[in-house]
């Protein structure tokens, strides 16, 4: 699709540059592609977050792709962000005012901005979408999500060789698929190392209260938990672990500041990459609409740096997970899988294909707890 | 502790009040309000390195230039117009609901039930009477929750600050509930919503190309009902009186339970209508966040617009563009959503500030020695 | 339970109600702050903002100086200056409560976000609970008793001196009789809007507080809008005690204990939604707000007849 126009809307303003920006700056960035001199203006790229930056998890990472973006391209494109956008009516103004300020590439980024993206997206097909982890498309619409469960699987692994009780505490935010395969795929590594172990799940149906996530982590451990993984963005489950000498996983952000004893690992969003090579297509004008899924091959999903006290059996084992995920050997929710009703869901052999991952509500035998919904 | 020894006007400016409030304070407060957020603003955002002129464009001019912008005005302004208008009937009588958010996710939750109902058992997804019946049974859901309150106040004695807030909290979770379990889309790969309702469960544009929809007519309506109640009629002059002293209505035979059911059912039906509004017009389906805290922002919209219909219209698309505005700051200025929350409330304080001039002038003197005048105490 | 199962019951007992103390302390900080306030007859509906700016003050101090005091200290008079910017725009300026209350809390909702954007992410040593060589080791009552921190104390001592001083002292007597009735208060010669000043204050103080409860030793980190909701329950617990001290407290660790319970339940694998869990603490206290309400003259007389008016002197 190369119907790409800068600005497709009226221009009420530009986003004034940075007062560092001299003339001769702007006209040697302008020169870096034929096809950018033409047009004098960057490229606008906006951002729709529905946290704070401030909330050092799922917003802040999209951010901190943001900052990576600017850097990056430098003046060939400008940024803009909304933070605190609620899912709500307000999604599709902010979305709407954005494509209609000139900006050419949009970057919508939580599952509720779905519907909203897609209708402003019919008002502007000289604009482009990308919509995070939704999975309703259109020729100006792509989608983007991250594998986590495959990070997931890793975790899963070494918090197997490393709890003593065999019961891991795993603090949920709300019963969703995309929370739902994590923990299966978390246990599904747990009990490949260790088939004894279990997984207990609260949750706390928010993504994002400290007091709360700090709450269900004690009571996990308090019901004889001594690994603590979680699927919430603060770094609260971390500390609690730290101040029990136990074990945790950071969430979204390498969270070891928090508990560096504590903290194992963590599987960390980093859309830098994929900001980057979208912004890129669009500059370049080879933009098409699809449906990206990166896990950890494709760096959309990594895990940071192990926590020196690991074994070096465990982090071994871990590695060997995360090379067999990389290159395709191992499927983190490969077959046999079963519900915690004892019922065969995925045969010997067979893997659930991606519209069964991108929906599943049911709990893999070894979670303890309510099944979703 | 020597409370007594205290004094707080020792000289210079000195409020002293008016015999009468002043018409003309009336409508001069807002732009003694508009100069003092000119000011304070021009101050945060040349702080900010901003050019303060500019940043007061794009706050409070810049999103009505545009026909999207007032239309986006409209859509944000009617759930907080319908909320305050049946919040200010309550409050007149010193009934204190707070808990107009959870009386909208009940009328969200009862109209969208209907909608998709509607869409599942006929196969045009229902008639010309599915609106009305969404807006009978988005007043019905929020008027069942204001019930809640009402009856526990009115037989228990329980406080309805304390049941209407909590049953707010307790409405989000049943709409989590539902849109995880069973009213989720069965074709949306379990995702936290509904179904997206059909065409006929969806208020008509009033301008095609915007997302202004009939809702906002409701808005009006209300805000023309409740003048005609409380300003025209005797059930508005019982509240006044049983709000301002309890004991006078008592005497004058005015009930207070009746007060009370009358306070909370207006502002849930409201309410309930505005939860309707919202997701039969902008939102189109439920899902798990259907209001940013309308039934709260409501409270202030109540106040500011002094608890009288036409001012609550005024207060409510004041309101709408302080939210419209902060965003676009945010757009086209950089600035984050903190200052944007800052200055949003620094507008507020302005604007209910400067009330006190309607009762009360400013004098530049020493108070008088002869200072023993009976004290007047009096209702907000 | 598993707890059960592992026969240490009495250790899964006492973690349990030290789990309920700590998330009980900062609604009750904050409550028995408001309490004095709505007493002397003002209705501060900021208390999530100034929790919040209390909260961010105090991080911010702590990772500036090091010093927990210090920090404590800086939470309670940056609330203060937001209590005190409630007092001048409703009591000077008479502005309307609730309205401004409100608006407060929006206020302090971006100011909090705003000091707070240099200290995201950034750990601090928070305040560790007491340990009492032999006393803490106790079962059951060891942890309950003595292995609390600083605050959790505190904030048994402040509810009793808020009770005793309010109902055993002449200054209590003063800041009931201004709440109960401002003109004959002030007829009597009480300066009205002085003394509501200084209940306001304190009720910032304690917001503060409350907010270095969460951002120093719950949880100690800076993340925005990390109350999340929290000053809105100690605003419903007010009402809740039906302006008792004492009640505040029960209040917050019936709050407290129904939200650490339905965990507890979900971890058990109690097999009902967790969407209908959640609702457990918001539903136990209007029930037993229902229960304990049913003496309607006892109500009456403990909630301050002047709460949210405005008072004009023409002094």
């Amino acid at each position: 699709m190369r119907t790409l126009i800068r600005s497709g809307g009226p221009v009420l303003s530009r986003r004034s540059l940075a007062a560092g920006a001299a003339a001769g700056t702007l006209l040697a960035a302008s020169g870096l592609s034929a096809d950018r001199a033409r047009a004098a203006d960057p490229l606008k790229v906006g951002f729709v977050y529905v946290g704070p930056v401030g909330d050092y998890g799922w917003s802040y990472q999209h951010d901190q792709g943001r900052l990576a973006l600017e850097a990056d391209l430098g003046d060939a494109i400008s940024t803009t962000y909304v933070e605190s956008v609620p899912e709500g009516a307000d999604a599709e103004r902010v979305v709407a005012q954005l494509a209609s300020g000139g900006h050419g590439l949009i970057f919508a980024t939580s599952f509720g901005f779905m519907n909203a993206t897609l209708k402003v997206a019919k008002s502007f097909p000289d604009v482009v979408f990308e919509h995070c982890t939704g999975y309703k498309r259109a020729d100006n619409v792509a989608t983007y999500a991250a594998r986590f469960y495959e990070g997931r699987y890793v975790i899963g692994v070494i918090a197997g060789l490393m709890t003593k009780t065999n019961v891991i505490g795993y603090v949920g935010a709300v019963p969703i698929p995309e929370v739902v395969r994590g923990i299966n795929a978390f246990t599904q590594g747990l009990r490949s190392v260790n088939p004894e172990a279990t997984v207990k799940v609260i949750w706390v149906n928010s993504w994002y209260d400290p007091g709360k996530e700090r709450e269900a982590a004690e009571t996990l451990v308090a019901q004889g938990a001594d690994v603590l993984s979680q699927h919430t963005d603060s770094p609260a489950p971390v500390q609690v672990a730290a101040e029990k000498g136990l074990y945790a996983f950071g969430q979204a952000t390498d969270m070891s500041a928090f508990g560096p004893e504590a903290h194992l690992t963590a599987i960390v969003d980093d859309w830098r990459g994929y900001y980057i090579e979208r912004t890129r297509a669009v500059l370049d004008g080879t933009w098409t609409s699809g449906d990206t899924w990166g896990g950890l091959a494709s760096g959309m999903v990594a895990i940071s740096d192990y926590n020196t006290a690991l074994p070096d059996t465990v982090v071994a084992a871990a590695e060997a997970a995360r090379t067999g995920i990389e290159t395709g050997t191992l499927h983190p929710l490969a077959g046999p899988l079963t519900d915690q009703a004892g019922t065969e869901r995925v045969a010997e052999g067979e893997a659930p294909d991606d519209g069964a991952l991108l929906s599943m509500d049911w709990f893999v035998e070894g979670v303890q707890g309510q099944a979703p919904r | 502790m020597r409370i007594r020894g205290m004094r707080f006007r020792v000289g210079g400016p000195r409020l002293e009040a008016r015999a009468e409030r002043s018409r003309a304070m009336v409508y001069l407060t807002p732009l003694v309000a508009a100069g003092l957020t000119v000011m304070a603003g021009a101050v945060l955002f040349a702080a900010l390195g901003h050019d303060p002129l500019r940043a007061l464009y794009v706050f409070f001019v810049a999103p009505l230039t545009t026909t999207f912008g007032l239309s986006e005005l409209f859509v944000k302004a009617t759930p907080l117009v319908l909320c305050a208008t049946g919040l200010a009937v309550g409050f007149r009588g010193n009934v204190w609901n707070i808990g107009a958010e959870g009386q909208l996710i009940l009328g969200a939750i009862f109209a969208g039930g209907l909608a998709l109902w509607a869409g599942e058992a006929f196969t045009d997804g229902g008639g010309p009477w599915l609106l009305p019946g969404m807006m009978v049974m988005g007043i019905l859901g929020g008027m069942a929750w204001a019930a809640i309150p009402a009856l526990l106040r009115t037989r228990f004695n329980a406080n309805e600050i304390l049941v209407s807030l909590m049953l707010t909290y307790v409405a989000g979770f049943l709409l989590g509930y539902l849109v995880h379990g069973p009213w989720r889309d069965p074709m949306g790969f379990n995702f936290p919503e509904s179904a997206l309702f059909g065409d006929a469960a969806l208020l008509p544009a009033l301008v095609s190309g915007t997302r202004l929809h009939i809702g906002a007519l409701f808005a009006l309506a209300a805000v023309a009902g409740a003048w005609v109640l409380l300003m025209r009629s005797f059930i508005g002059f019982q509240i006044k009186v049983v709000g301002l002293a309890p004991r006078a209505g008592g005497y004058a035979g005015f009930s207070g339970a009746r007060v009370v059911w009358l306070g909370l059912l207006c502002g849930g039906g409201l309410s309930g209508l505005a939860g309707m509004v919202e997701v039969a017009g902008p939102i189109g389906q439920l899902h798990t966040q259907i209001s940013p805290g309308y039934g709260f922002t409501a409270i202030i919209v109540a106040f500011l617009g002094r608890l009288h219909p036409l001012g609550i219209l005024l207060a409510g698309l004041f309101m709408a563009l302080t939210y419209l505005g902060g965003d676009t700051l945010q757009i086209e200025l950089g600035l984050p959503r903190a200052v944007t929350g800052l200055f949003q409330g620094m507008v507020l304080f302005f604007l209910l500030a400067s009330d006190v001039l309607i009762h009360h002038r400013v004098r530049w003197s020493r108070p008088p020695v002869t200072a023993s005048v009976a004290p007047r105490g009096e209702t907000a | 339970m598993d707890a059960l199962a592992h026969g240490d019951w009495i250790i899964g007992l006492g973690a349990l109600l030290v789990a309920m103390i700590r998330a009980a302390t900062p609604l009750a900080l904050a409550a028995i702050g408001e309490l004095v306030a709505e007493k002397s007859g003002v209705l501060n509906l900021g208390v999530e903002g100034m929790m919040l700016v209390g909260a961010v003050a105090a991080f911010a101090t702590m990772v500036a100086s090091g010093s927990l005091p210090l920090a404590v200290l800086a939470a309670m008079l940056a609330a203060m200056l937001m209590a005190l910017l409630f007092g001048v725009l409703t009591l000077t300026l008479m502005a309307n409560q609730v309205a401004t209350g409100l608006a407060l809390t929006i206020f302090g909702v971006g100011l909090s976000a705003f000091i707070g954007k240099g200290f995201i992410g950034i750990p601090i040593d928070g305040l560790a609970p007491l340990s009492v060589p032999g006393l803490t080791d106790i079962p059951l009552l060891g942890p309950v008793l003595f292995g609390q921190d600083v605050l959790v104390y505190a904030s048994l001592a402040l509810t009793l001196a808020v009770s005793l001083v309010l109902y055993r002292t002449r200054a209590g007597l003063i800041i009931r009789a201004v709440g109960e009735n401002h003109a004959a208060a002030h007829a009597i010669g009480y300066p009205v809007i002085g003394i509501r000043y200084l209940c306001v204050l304190f009720g910032g103080a304690m917001a503060g507080l409350a907010g270095a409860y969460l951002s120093l030793v719950y949880t100690p980190m800076w993340v925005e809008t990390m109350t999340s909701g929290r000053g809105w329950i100690a605003l419903a617990l007010v009402v809740f005690a039906t302006w008792k001290p004492g009640r505040v407290l029960l209040g917050a660790y019936l709050f407290g204990g129904v939200t650490i319970i339905q965990f507890h339940a979900q971890g058990a694998g109690l097999a009902v939604s967790p969407h209908v869990l959640s609702m457990l603490p918001y539903l136990a206290t209007i029930l037993v707000l229902v229960l304990i309400s049913r003496d309607s003259v006892k109500i009456r007389l403990n909630a301050p007849a002047c709460l949210g008016k405005v008072f004009r002197s023409e002094t």
